[in-house]
């Protein structure tokens, strides 16, 4: 049975007159691998330096394991936090970085260094104890500010976007270690990020936010396949969207009229009734790019091709304007598959792959380049 | 490769800095090392043999116990702008930008008069019917005015008032630059706000303390005209021995040997800072 272990209710804050959270509710379980996931702005930092005692709410309480840390300051709360900037102290060795925690609990001196090693050991930098912060690479002061916030093992680590330093290498091998890592400790990571990737690929749940409101919250694959709304689609993953209207309703399915197709699809979880607008979801992956002859589809032209080794992505106009994206895996059987620009195809897609949601308006796009949170 | 602008332009600079340096720092000290092995010599000032009678002169105990008295103003002058600085720095660099702005301009004005004439108008407050005094009796403090001229005392309160800005600034850029998030880092770890000063920002902050200390200390043993205007005759700098060597006693060897006494220790201080640098790791590795 999951149990909660951090406790977070109608968390409300402002920043001079602007809300950064609005009443915000969430329970993180034990031993989770918890992502908050937002672009910048969306109040995914301010929740984290909530956590951790940096900044205090102005409504709502936190509780940890029954305990209320609502007012507790940051050093007495049994969390600890990897900074973005990974904070270590420059005037002190690896050894005294990671020591640090333990000498302000007054642990004797074998104790110490017994636990150092071992943290030291878990990061494999066991060999560079007596270096100083500044002689060591990014990737391995990442693994010393990890070290030293778990070495006072934590019931909760708070992780604020600790990958966006490093290369695009280094942040997929450090992923992999911090899943590592937090299986063998056990501890629960509540882990900050922009990216989307990162986020499916490391969480054990996903909370999306923006303007300080959960947007969605569920498994990496509920996120991904079954997003709640137009603002968790666009910003995890890539998006096509279709405008339809609903034309008939049965008992399990719908007619939607999409670009003139009439496409018998699964009936959604929210009320539809004739006549009722919808947006269609398809993933570039969802997409079938088919011969013009083809029957069925609709008929648009390939503006753009990228080649990236084990998929062909490309980019379809349709007739109305409408930007298509697909992604295709590379046959075996057809080496020659590839795309001419401006080359007549038809697109369409498997049917029950798609998702639907209701006709919105006025949401406006995420940005696409989501630099750091503020 | 180099444009044909850029390599004449490249050797003028070079030659500047190097001719600025040979002749107005390598020179002149050249010159004073070279007079402070020499003999004294009442008509041309400077004669040979070369020796170091002006060197053992200092270790004569009148002039011994006038630098130790020295030592003792410039290092209370720096104590106090050291107390009065590291927290007017501190609040200086949590202050929003505007007001640091303000504050640092206030701080930087009385550059623009003349030290002589602010160490005069010290004078007037400080005397015996100055304003501080006036002040006092008027608001019933004290019966008869204080003997606040002429004494250690406003020797150090000159100094102070002289060179706390040299203190502040260096100490205000080592604020500026310490991270917050060191800060939290330290208290997420466990540490109170006693422990975080003591064991991240006093040693984050200490080339700081180093650089004013060096601003401070060493001219607070030259400015010889604050005692000359604020302490009488009893309350003498390194300055003042330097000063009268050359000017009234005409001792230029033993002037000489003063002075590069003054520089060797600020020399050792600026080793020291140096060293608190690479200790945090500010320099190469």
């Amino acid at each position: 049975m999951k149990q909660t272990l951090l406790s977070l209710s109608n968390l409300s804050k402002q920043f001079s007159g602007k809300t950064v959270l609005d009443g915000l509710d969430l329970e993180i379980y034990d031993g989770e691998f918890i992502t908050l996931l937002g672009p910048s702005g969306c109040g995914k930092t301010t929740l984290l330096r909530l956590m951790a005692g940096f900044e205090h709410p102005d409504e709502g309480t936190i509780t940890l394991a029954g305990e209320d840390l609502t007012h507790t300051a940051p050093e007495n709360r049994p969390l600890n936090t990897v900074f973005q900037h990974y904070a270590l102290f420059p005037h002190m060795s690896v050894f005294d970085n990671v020591a640090y925690g333990l000498k302000m609990e007054k642990r004797p001196k074998d104790e110490i260094r017994q636990r150092v090693d071992e943290a030291l050991a878990m990061v494999q930098l066991q060999d560079f104890a007596r270096r100083k912060p500044h002689q060591l690479s990014g990737g391995q002061q990442q693994r010393v500010a990890i070290a030293r916030a778990v070495v006072k093992r934590p019931r909760l680590l708070l992780l604020d976007e600790p990958l966006s330093a490093l290369d695009y290498k280094l942040r997929r091998t450090m992923q992999v270690e911090l899943k590592r890592l937090q299986r063998e400790l056990g501890i629960t990571f509540v882990f900050v990020t922009h990216d989307q990737e990162e986020a499916l690929s490391m969480s054990d749940r996903v909370v999306v936010l923006k303007d300080g409101l959960v947007q969605q919250l569920g498994t990496p694959r509920e996120v991904y396949e079954r997003p709640a709304n137009l603002f968790t689609a666009r910003f995890v993953g890539e998006t096509n969207f279709f405008p339809g209207t609903v034309e008939t309703v049965d008992d399990d399915s719908i007619t939607v009229d999409v670009f003139g197709l009439k496409r018998t699809l699964r009936r959604p979880d929210f009320a539809v009734s004739g006549g009722q607008p919808l947006n269609v979801l398809l993933r570039p992956e969802d997409i079938r790019v088919l011969d013009p002859a083809d029957e069925q589809g609709v008929a648009g032209k390939i503006v753009e091709r990228n080649y990236k080794g084990s998929t062909l992505d490309s980019v379809i106009h349709l007739a109305d304007g409408t930007e298509v994206l697909a992604s295709e895996f590379f046959d075996e059987d057809d080496p020659a598959f590839d795309y001419r620009l401006g080359e007549p195809v038809k697109v369409s897609w498997v049917d029950g792959w798609e998702w639907l949601l209701p006709g919105e308006t006025g949401e406006a796009l995420p940005e696409e380049d989501v630099s750091a949170d503020a | 490769m180099h444009s044909v602008m850029q390599q004449p332009f490249k050797t003028a600079v070079l030659i500047l800095v190097w001719g600025w340096l040979l002749f107005l720092v390598l020179a002149p000290n050249l010159l004073v090392v070279g007079a402070s092995v020499m003999t004294r010599d009442p008509v041309s000032f400077l004669s040979l043999p070369l020796n170091l009678d002006a060197y053992r002169q200092l270790f004569d105990p009148l002039y011994l116990e006038v630098f130790l008295h020295s030592l003792y103003m410039a290092a209370m002058t720096t104590l106090v702008c050291l107390l009065i600085g590291y927290p007017f720095a501190w609040a200086l660099s949590k202050v929003g930008k505007q007001r640091q702005l303000i504050l640092i301009f206030l701080l930087i004005v009385p550059f623009w008069t003349n030290s002589l004439v602010r160490t005069y108008a010290l004078k007037l407050i400080l005397a015996t019917n100055g304003l501080l005094n006036s002040a006092l009796m008027s608001i019933g403090l004290i019966d008869e005015p204080l003997q606040l001229l002429y004494t250690e005392g406003a020797v150090i309160i000159g100094l102070v008032y002289l060179l706390l800005p040299f203190m502040i600034l260096p100490l205000y850029s080592v604020f500026e630059d310490l991270k917050q998030e060191l800060l939290l880092a330290s208290h997420d770890l466990g540490a109170g706000r006693l422990s975080t000063f003591i064991h991240v920002i006093v040693p984050l902050t200490l080339p700081g303390v180093l650089a004013g200390v060096m601003l401070v200390l060493l001219p607070a043993m030259g400015l010889f005209f604050v005692p000359d205007i604020l302490g009488g005759s009893r309350n003498l700098l390194v300055g003042n021995v330097i000063k009268n060597q050359f000017l009234d006693a005409r001792n230029w060897p033993f002037g000489a040997a003063a002075s590069i006494v003054l520089t060797v220790t600020m020399a050792f201080l600026m080793f020291a800072h140096r060293l608190s640098k690479r200790r945090i790791g500010e320099e190469g590795a």
